[in-house]
């Protein structure tokens, strides 16, 4: 979405001037106050960057990134962050494992069948209402569900055969896909409603079934558009920290739920980049303000990435449209 | 039948525009009456007494029309927007059933069969449709014409085993020399008037006995409309086609027959020259000559 450089750029400017001169005074306050508000948000934007950026790349090393956080009164003794950025990495793969799903069925829905109507309207809302939720309600919402005997399996339970713990990446893994259900839900459904009519039509006046519409027409089109959705969802769950306090533990290490291999790790505690970032921040108890300022300079990349993909696919997605 | 031509339902000229002749139908509705002349193959489809009307709509969108459709023959539905000719046409494979709130009273025939008894899949590919927009689907020029071809069954055949038939749908649409060199392009690709051969091709992929055009060339440029007329022409020999056009010029080009619809109601029905030079009805001269449209 370049704008062309012509060599007139000057006459551009001269042709700018005199047409701001027959604008009304009123107009031109107006456009300078959105300049001037535009250019504020930038500095905001870019000095919060450039600090972290500062901030971070001073403390930042590759022996922080590849070894694990250690308990210790003294910044030099409390180790890396490598457990936060695993703890992050599945916590997104979890979320999203259950969130891309259920929201694009969702979506799919909605769009395409959404009879009966309440029940239509009542799903929508109730999306709605989630994206609106504080995430520390639907946190501590989650907690309650997870420290039900029936979700024992999910964490683990006192050695005594007392209560559930509730904490575990299962659990906080499937509270946060809701955090990212919205986003990946709203921009499927706008895509699928972007989609004409008549390419429907086009496939089932080819006879086909509504079913192989969906999967061979109606999901390759709005693919870039669930991808952008998930991008954004993915960030969204990167950056939570109520719900990962809460629902797994803020535990400085991984640490198995059980014995067994692999799905110990699922039933077990952790911490991510961000509840590392509240743990060691210059007021937080851990006191490691080096270390948060890394932790936090990886976290911003991540994101970063994320958005950078999102907007790598939209440019893909241009020229390779439908008619919209 | 014992007058021919059949006397033509008259519309009441002094009325306002918007105002049909409610006088109650003959037994023998004039359209069919009128079939009767030599025409050009035998009847594929038959619309007869064929009603849809939208919940909430005063009154029917399409009003008991009754037309013939016989194979090697283009049959133009012209009139006015809102005349129903397309809700008509959407009829004709059942898509106008997507439509929430739409109901159609009377039968459709296709070789004798009634259409509603018809798997809708199977209807669908017997009598299928060309839209307004082009509108390939996003994926290569090949696959659109095989995602026509593939049966709904769980094995997908191959490639090779698909090329023959994309091939033969691809020249019969005449857009086979301008694609042949590279089918894994995506067919957003293509230029305007190309997507709508390939979406010609795809409709005839399934081979269909009917093809349906709702003003296919409507997005069209005139050299692309051009050349999907002589497509039309050419494609009338094997298969019955009906289409939609707003276009005048058009509908004279490349209609064999004509009817001519004003507010759900056929107006008149009758071949393409005769229509346009000799209306019987005032609605129709009107029409045709330019007083309203």
């Amino acid at each position: 979405m370049s704008t062309p450089t012509t060599p007139g750029g000057r006459g551009r400017r001269d042709r700018l001037m005199g047409e701001l001169r027959l604008w009304r005074p009123l107009d031109l306050l107006g456009v300078a106050a959105a300049w001037a508000v535009g250019a504020l948000l930038v500095l905001v934007a870019a000095t919060l960057v450039l600090y972290m950026g500062y901030k971070g790349l001073q403390y930042i090393s590759l022996d922080l990134l590849i070894s694990r956080p250690e308990p210790g009164s003294d910044q030099s003794q409390t180790g890396g962050i490598l457990d936060p950025i695993l703890g992050t990495l599945l916590i997104i793969t979890i979320a999203t494992a259950i969130a891309l799903p259920l929201a694009v069925g969702a979506a799919l829905w909605i769009v395409e069948y959404a009879r009966p109507r309440w029940l239509a309207r009542a799903v929508e809302s109730g999306i709605e209402v989630i994206a609106g939720a504080p995430s520390i309600a639907i946190a501590i919402f989650g907690l309650a569900i997870f420290q039900m005997p029936m979700f024992g399996w999910a964490s683990f339970s006192a050695a005594d055969g007392g209560g559930v713990f509730g904490r575990s990446f299962i659990a906080a893994g499937s509270v946060m896909s809701l955090i990212a259900v919205p986003s990946i839900f709203a921009t499927t459904r706008e895509a699928l409603q972007s989609v004409p009519r008549h390419v429907r039509e086009a496939s089932y006046g080819l006879g086909k079934t509504r079913w192989a519409t969906i999967r061979r027409v109606l999901l390759p089109t709005v693919r870039p558009d669930i991808a952008t959705g998930t991008a954004l969802g993915m960030g969204r769950i990167a950056g939570d920290t109520a719900i990962i306090v809460l629902l797994l533990g803020a535990t400085l290490q991984l640490q198995a739920g059980t014995e067994i291999p692999g799905i110990g790790t699922l039933q077990g505690t952790g911490s991510t980049l961000t509840s590392y970032v509240y743990n060691n921040s210059p007021t937080g108890e851990g006191n490691a303000p080096e270390k948060a300022y890394a932790a936090a300079f990886v976290l911003m990349l991540l994101i970063v990435g994320l958005n950078l993909l999102v907007a790598q696919i939209g440019r893909r997605r241009a020229g390779n449209d439908l008619p919209r | 039948m014992a007058e021919f031509p059949p006397p033509v339902r008259r519309i009441a000229t002094d009325g306002t525009p918007n105002v049909v002749d409610p006088s109650p139908r003959e037994a023998v509705p004039e359209p069919i009456a009128r079939a009767l002349q030599p025409s050009y193959g035998p009847e594929r489809l038959r619309i007869d007494r064929v009603s849809i009307r939208y919940e909430g709509a005063p009154k029917p969108a399409v009003n008991e029309v009754t037309i013939p459709v016989r194979q090697g023959e283009v049959l133009a539905l012209i009139g006015p927007s809102g005349c129903g000719k397309t809700t008509l046409l959407r009829s004709l494979n059942r898509l106008v059933e997507l439509t929430p709130g739409a109901r159609r009273d009377g039968r459709i025939l296709l070789d004798g069969d009634d259409i509603d008894a018809m798997e809708i899949t199977r209807l669908r590919r017997r009598v299928s449709m060309i839209f307004q927009q082009p509108n390939p689907f996003p994926m290569s020029i090949f696959d659109n014409v095989a995602y026509a071809i593939r049966e709904q069954a769980m094995r997908r055949p191959g490639k090779s085993v698909l090329m023959p038939r994309v091939e033969t749908a691809l020249r019969r649409a005449g857009l086979w020399d301008e694609v042949a060199d590279d089918l894994n392009r995506p067919a957003l690709r293509l230029s305007g008037g190309q997507q709508q051969r390939l979406c010609i091709a795809r409709a005839l992929a399934v081979e269909p006995d009917v093809l349906l055009m709702d003003e296919p060339c409507s997005a069209l440029d005139p050299i692309s409309t051009g050349v999907v007329e002589d497509l039309i022409h050419e494609l009338r020999e094997t298969l019955a086609i009906v289409i939609v056009t707003h276009n005048l010029a058009q509908a004279r080009r490349v209609g064999d027959h004509v009817a001519f619809m004003y507010l759900g109601d056929l107006v008149e029905y009758g071949p393409t020259e005769e229509l346009f030079t000799n209306p019987r009805a005032d609605r129709t001269r009107d029409y045709v000559g330019g007083a309203f449209g």
